[in-house]
């Protein structure tokens, strides 16, 4: 049963190391830094940004396209993993069939293009 | 695979019309095509059930066994191609009138079709699955289609969110039906079930199931976003809605019936028992306090899926033939009746409240008349079509000794039709200073005269559909 | 040792989901719903589905998850105020839970799944080659059908996300690189005599 999970034992010991590294990193400034906290830090340097006010600025709907349309490209390549994986094994069939699934996806990709959905105006 | 492909004829044609249809609208940007997509969208339609009427029959399953061909799948086939093309046609001036016409819209429809016939094929759960998200990502889309809309937009919401919801709790019940018999093809599972009486992982699994299919069939206790979505989504969207995917999903419901588990049927008939009884007192008491016709037309839709749900809980062959009889009828009358609301018009605005009808005999005397007759149809009035197929139904859960239900059917469907005849009450009686003030196109009023010609002759013999319906549900038994 | 990892991963799941739910902000909500999609990998990872658990991360941490930010990120909505009415619906909430809760140990408890299922055909786990392997060799050819509806649902996604969502600005001026190549100086330009003095 372990047998292949021995494989992941250094990915293991890799997220072991980051997690004690990110750890040390945040808890080292709590003891070695300076800390002298005034207001006038945290307001803004003449003309500047605020450096604290609220994140919820509405964001251009064109974010949310971009970003569903990646969501949907992105599938698209979890399919091709074990197409290029397997390939020696699912003769013409095999390869045809993702030609056809790639040509459909095409058609999807040429229809945002003509639409303009990947501009930014 | 190759010689598999003569038996995908009809999809792989309406597959292709779809793909390069969006491919040429791309790129040409000639007007005449676009105000004629609807209508190009509609013939590939006939084309497809032309292609299904002509295509390849097998009693076996196909496509390594994802896939079936027989004489009930290519009934529904042949019966959701031509109502989706007559509502493409339908929904054409609608769209017009509402700067709607986009090609997009007959492509999603197309699309969606395609889901139902993948639906209606599938012998395997998985290719269930998979038919049932294609149709219904296109109907969540075109619920929301008139994107400025506040209503239609949270139409859409509403049921892709709960669509979502009934998603996972398919896909929960197949993976709880795969996990307790090692198949997801329906067949094996079927035969799977004969051979043991350790059942108890799979009927978890069958709930899940039936719970989902009934979400999309809108059936009580899963009905609630019915209403709200059809009030919201532009009118030929809810004709679509409402006529089109029940066949579909009844159909694959009659299929998981009887096909997946069919051997303990015993334990399902309870559920549809409860399912087709809820429906029908949910649909007849929902739409007493409405005066929205679309919402209306909801309650109405539950009711008639719980009318339709009893033939299944008869579970005989009889009760599967009038399961199949009363959804054809059903499609056939909301057919008439849309044509008629999608022309529900006062200074140019499509309006949905019945008060509004107050005396439309006396302008339209024709037309009001054969909506009237519709609706006394859908009430389920003797001798009409409507009243017809309740007649079977019951008279089959009667013989399978579910005398309780039957009763149950014939208080409400008193009850239902009280709303009904209450519209035709204010088409013939009402006083209102507001009038109706559209003309109907000639298209319109052709749809709407046939169908209620067609429940006047359907009490004679049904259409002749009572030998087909015969051939489906024995295909499906046997 | 993997059952040491069984526990961990199980325990990280079940309080980060419980984080998702009750952290106050919602942006916290989806870095905690990371370490959930983290855990699940995780268990994937120890029943041997290691293309599900490297899918996971591609999909639902790289794509997904930010996918959500941005949704938190576009609704400006005042989550405190939504939680307000948390207080008067959570007896209800927790009975409901509850009643669910019991019911579920009542159907589970006496039920053994092993016994209760039959033909187990399949075995999950192949170890004489990966399952990426596995998966590529049955997918593409005995599922055709199933892979090429998958495609369609994929293309039916990209064409709703743009009908639903897509606005051309009409008061944006855009270059149009052909018909900057293709212009011609004797249909652009006009040489005009103009007399000094006169104007044009």
């Amino acid at each position: 049963m372990t047998g292949y999970l021995e494989e992941y034992f250094p990915l293991v010991v890799f997220f072991g190391l980051s997690l004690a590294f990110g750890l040390i990193l945040m808890l080292a400034p709590l003891v070695t830094a300076v800390s002298n906290p005034d207001n006038e830090k945290n307001s803004a340097y003449e003309c500047g940004f605020e450096p604290f006010e609220s994140a919820r600025l509405k964001f251009d709907i064109r974010f949310y396209l971009v970003a569903i349309l990646f969501v949907i490209f992105d599938l698209e390549v979890a399919f091709l993993f074990p197409w290029a994986v397997g390939f020696q094994h699912i003769g013409s069939l095999g390869f045809w069939s993702m030609m056809l699934f790639l040509l459909i996806l095409t058609i999807g990709f040429l229809y945002e293009w003509k639409k303009g959905a990947l501009e930014w105006e | 695979m190759s010689e598999n492909l003569k038996y995908l004829t009809p999809e792989l044609f309406l597959v292709i019309f779809n793909l390069s249809f969006l491919c040429v609208m791309l790129f040409v940007k000639s007007s005449s095509i676009l105000l004629n997509c609807n209508k190009i969208a509609a013939l590939a339609l006939i084309i497809t059930a032309v292609l299904v009427y002509f295509n390849h029959v097998d009693a076996n399953p196909i496509i390594n066994g994802f896939y079936t061909s027989n004489e009930f799948t290519a009934f529904f086939k042949m019966l959701i191609l031509f109502l989706s093309s007559v509502i493409l046609y339908l929904s054409d001036a609608y769209l017009k009138k509402n700067d709607l016409l986009k090609y997009e819209f007959p492509i999603l429809i197309n699309f969606s079709v395609f889901g139902m016939l993948v639906v209606i094929s599938s012998n395997d759960l998985m290719t269930l699955y998979l038919g049932i998200e294609i149709q219904s990502l296109s109907l969540y889309i075109i619920a929301a289609y008139r994107r400025d809309n506040l209503k239609s937009t949270e139409a859409g919401l509403k049921y892709f969110i709960l669509g979502a919801l009934s998603s996972g709790l398919l896909l929960y019940g197949i993976s709880l039906v795969y996990g307790a018999t090692g198949s997801t093809q329906f067949h094996t599972i079927y035969s799977a079930i004969m051979y043991t009486d350790r059942t108890l992982g799979m009927q978890i699994g069958m709930v899940f199931l039936l719970s989902a299919i009934a979400f999309k069939f809108a059936a009580f206790p899963f009905h609630m976003w019915t209403p709200d979505v059809y009030d919201g989504s532009p009118t030929p969207v809810t004709a679509f809605m409402a006529i089109v995917p029940k066949l579909a999903i009844g159909a694959i419901l009659a299929k998981v019936l009887f096909d997946v588990f069919g051997g303990i049927s015993d334990k399902w008939q309870l559920v549809l028992v409860f399912l087709s009884g809820g429906s029908m007192i949910i649909g007849s008491f929902g739409a007493i306090a409405q005066s929205n016709i679309k919402r209306i037309l909801g309650y109405s839709s539950i009711g008639h899926v719980g009318f339709a749900l009893m033939g299944l809980a008869a579970v005989s062959p009889e009760g599967l033939s009038g399961f199949i009889i009363y959804l054809f009828l059903y499609s056939i009358m909301m057919l008439g009746i849309f044509a008629f609301i999608l022309n529900m018009e006062k200074d140019g605005v499509l309006v949905t409240d019945i008060y509004l009808l107050a005396k439309y005999s006396e302008t339209n005397p024709a037309t009001s008349f054969a909506f009237s007759l519709i609706l006394f149809s859908l009430a389920g009035i003797p001798p009409l079509a409507g009243f017809i197929c309740k007649l079977y139904v019951m008279m089959a859960i009667i013989n399978s000794g579910l005398v309780y239900l039957a009763l149950v059917g014939a208080i409400v469907s008193v009850i239902g039709a009280f709303y009904y005849l209450r519209i035709v009450y204010i088409v013939y009686f009402s006083e209102s200073n507001d009038k109706l003030d559209a003309n109907i196109p000639a298209g319109h009023l052709l749809v709407l005269f046939l169908s209620s010609t067609a429940i006047v002759v359907g009490t004679y013999n049904l259409l002749g559909i009572e030998p087909l319906t015969r051939a489906a549900a024995e295909s499906l038994l046997y | 040792m993997a059952l040491y990892f069984f526990y961990f991963f199980a325990s990280t799941a079940i309080l980060s989901s419980f984080f998702v739910i009750f952290a106050n902000n919602p942006v916290h909500s989806v870095l905690w719903l990371i370490v959930t999609f983290f855990s699940v990998a995780g268990f994937f990872i120890l029943v041997g589905a290691e293309f599900l658990a490297l899918l996971l991360m591609i999909v639902y941490v790289g794509a997904l998850a930010v996918l959500f930010l941005f949704v938190v990120m576009m609704l400006n909505i005042n989550f405190a105020g939504l939680r307000s009415g948390v207080a008067q619906y959570l007896p209800f909430g927790i009975l409901i839970g509850l009643v669910i809760f019991i019911e579920l140990i009542l159907a589970f408890v006496p039920w053994d799944f092993k016994e209760q299922s039959f033909n187990n055909l399949s075995s999950p786990i192949n170890l004489s080659e990966t399952n990426t392997v596995a998966l590529g060799k049955v997918v593409y050819t005995d599922y055709f059908l199933l892979f090429q509806c998958a495609g369609i649902i994929l293309l039916i996604a990209m064409i709703g996300s743009i009908v639903l969502t897509l606005r051309s600005r009409p008061d944006v001026k855009r270059q149009n690189i052909t018909e900057q190549i293709f212009r011609d100086p004797n249909s652009s330009i006009e040489v005009k005599d103009i007399n000094p003095g006169e104007g044009i």
